[in-house]
């Protein structure tokens, strides 16, 4: 499953600045793509207009070649599973069920779970190293287990895409890790992973391809090292920054220095 | 509790509910009575007070009760918050204002379809004025609006029903207030008719929404990108919701805590699965509401106390007992 965007222009109802200022780009089929930029910079809009949710002002939205907004809520829920910033559990669920509802754009309304939804949802556990949790109450689980339960409940989908909305954030070193070792894996087997990330270094170690949002436009997109340059990434993140090859783990790695005037 | 074990139970206290409700009154009969009447033989003041009394009041005890049950849960799913009640979206402000309008004005002596009718025209212009209000330029529903705009046209029309009841008579306050704490004394065959018209098929249709209801509790983001047309399900639900709503109140006034207490106290047992909590909400709200209506004509026979206040008698202590004891757990 691959996405595209073609001068991609999004704007809130009513806002003067648009999101997104014309926004070119190309995710291939298997590959994990990583997408930074600072706060604001459009990342989560990006996000939002690839699955259908906002209408694109000019530009056009691909998925899998076909117009993002043609699709089926349904149709493309069985091919992209996707996992949300912000989610806001009001009752108490069994993380079972809540993977479960990974499964509703194969079942729909009425039908029952069959063999294959129960195999679905047992692989997706397994895979996120939540299968011990499974009857344990969603609201009662730790940040990091929460995290991995989420990813967990879109890989039940069964989809051929994930696109996930900085899944690490507020996590400790081990589940960070976790995290984007499990993304590694599942792009590796050819999913297309989208990732939107604060975690510069974790995305330059692991990613395929990097897209660098600013304000709305491309700051820079392609292979790792084309993206990691000081000075690209200094003046996107208005921070001076140093970039050097880890010799540990052989993959270009930021330093952010100090700023002398940071306000 | 096991789910299957719990709706075992409430089957059989709304069988008891509706036995005892057709037994029990100012001329209690006993089971024999019933049957014998039911046959069309025996006491035919016995048969006139089971089918033009008590089964219409049975049946329509059932219905309601069943309804503001489920139409709570749906809100409370909809707007994934735990205080959300039938009532919300303005209903109970909107349709008490009609009914007031019709008592003040003494029209309840020209037919008595009126009262009813101008219940029900009050609660479906509250929803339609607060839906106008929370739908956006792109015919989108903002969960937060509609809460807001439900809190304030209710508010509106409570101002409304103030000003009327202080040009009313003495009598005709006396009658709003006791229709505003809601009753189902003289119900007949035709209110049964009217609220299971809207009951029974809207039941069905919220039922069938469960699943989507489920994921909308953890979000709308994310109950699309899990494949629901979440603004279908909103306006279906909330529509479909509110004309139960609207249809019990018409009959039977406001009834308080019903759609509040059965859910919650639902949810502490069999948790929070729509599919499941949805046929159970209708099932114990309709036995809550039948034993409640019990109360209501049994306690100071011949007086009828206001079902309102049986309901939060009842439903209230039951209700912090069980919170109480799912926070010592």
């Amino acid at each position: 499953m691959n996405f595209q965007t073609r001068d991609l222009v999004v704007r809130y109802g009513g806002a003067e600045r648009r999101a997104l200022a014309g926004v070119t780009m190309d995710v291939p089929d298997g590959a994990l793509y990583a997408v930074l930029g600072p706060n604001g910079s459009g990342k989560s809009t990006l996000m939002r207009a690839l699955l259908g949710v906002l209408r694109p002002e000019e530009g056009s939205v691909l998925v899998g070649g076909r117009e993002a907004r043609s699709w089926t809520r349904r149709e493309l829920a069985r091919a992209v599973g996707a996992v949300p910033q912000a989610e806001h559990l009001a009752f108490p669920l069994s993380v079972r069920d809540f993977v479960g509802m990974g499964r509703y754009p194969h079942l729909g309304a009425l039908r029952a779970e069959g063999e294959g939804d129960r195999r679905a949802i047992a692989s997706a556990l397994e895979q996120c190293d939540v299968a011990p949790l499974r009857d344990r109450d969603v609201t009662t689980l730790s940040g990091g287990e929460l995290q991995r339960v989420r990813i967990a409940r879109a890989l039940a989908q069964e989809p051929s895409a994930l696109v996930l909305d900085e899944p690490t954030a507020s996590l400790d070193v081990r589940h960070e890790m976790s995290i984007f070792q499990l993304l590694r894996a599942s792009a590796s087997r050819g999913m297309t992973v989208l990732l939107i990330t604060h975690h510069i270094n974790l995305a330059a170690r692991f990613a395929d391809r990097l897209l660098l949002l600013d304000r709305g436009v491309v700051a820079a997109e392609g292979e790792v090292a084309d993206v990691f340059q000081e000075e690209t990434l200094g003046a996107v993140y208005r921070w001076p920054l140093a970039v050097r090859e880890d010799p540990v783990i052989g993959a270009p790695q930021v330093t952010p220095l100090e700023d002398p005037s940071p306000f | 509790m096991n789910r299957r074990v719990t709706a075992l139970v409430l089957v059989g206290a709304l069988l008891l509910a509706f036995l005892l409700s057709v037994r029990l009154g100012h001329i209690s009969l006993s089971t024999e009575e019933v049957l014998r009447a039911l046959s069309g033989a025996g006491d035919p003041t016995h048969r006139r007070i089971l089918f033009e009394i008590r089964l219409p009041r049975a049946v329509l005890g059932i219905l309601v009760g069943g309804g503001l049950a489920l139409a709570g849960s749906v809100f409370q799913a909809l707007l994934r918050n735990p205080l959300a009640e039938p009532y919300i979206l303005g209903i109970s402000g909107g349709s008490a204002a009609g009914a007031v309008l019709v008592l003040s004005l003494g029209l309840v002596t020209v037919s008595s379809a009126l009262l009813p009718a101008a219940a029900f025209g009050g609660a479906l212009l509250a929803v339609l004025l607060v839906f106008r209000v929370a739908a956006s330029a792109d015919r989108s529903l903002d969960v937060r609006v509609l809460l807001l705009a439900g809190v304030v046209v209710g508010s509106f029309f409570t101002a409304v029903i103030a000003l009327i009841l202080a040009l009313s008579e003495a009598q005709a306050v006396r009658s709003a207030v006791v229709w505003m704490m809601g009753s189902l004394y003289g119900v007949g065959w035709g209110s049964v008719g009217v609220v299971s018209a809207y009951t029974i098929p809207a039941a069905l249709v919220l039922m069938s929404l469960a699943r989507a209801l489920n994921l909308m509790s953890v979000g709308e983001e994310t109950a699309s990108y899990l494949g629901t047309d979440v603004e279908a399900v909103k306006r279906i639900a909330y529509g479909v919701a509110s004309l139960i709503t609207a249809a019990g109140v018409a009959v039977a006034g406001i009834i308080g805590f019903v759609g509040l207490i059965v859910p919650h106290t639902l949810r502490l047992v069999v948790g929070s699965d729509q599919r499941i909590l949805l046929p159970l909400s209708f099932l114990a709200g309709g036995a809550f509401l039948t034993f409640a209506d019990l109360g209501a004509r049994l306690i100071l026979d011949p007086t009828e106390i206001p079902i309102g206040v049986i309901t939060a008698f009842l439903g209230v202590p039951l209700f912090l007992v069980l919170l109480r004891r799912s926070l010592e757990r």
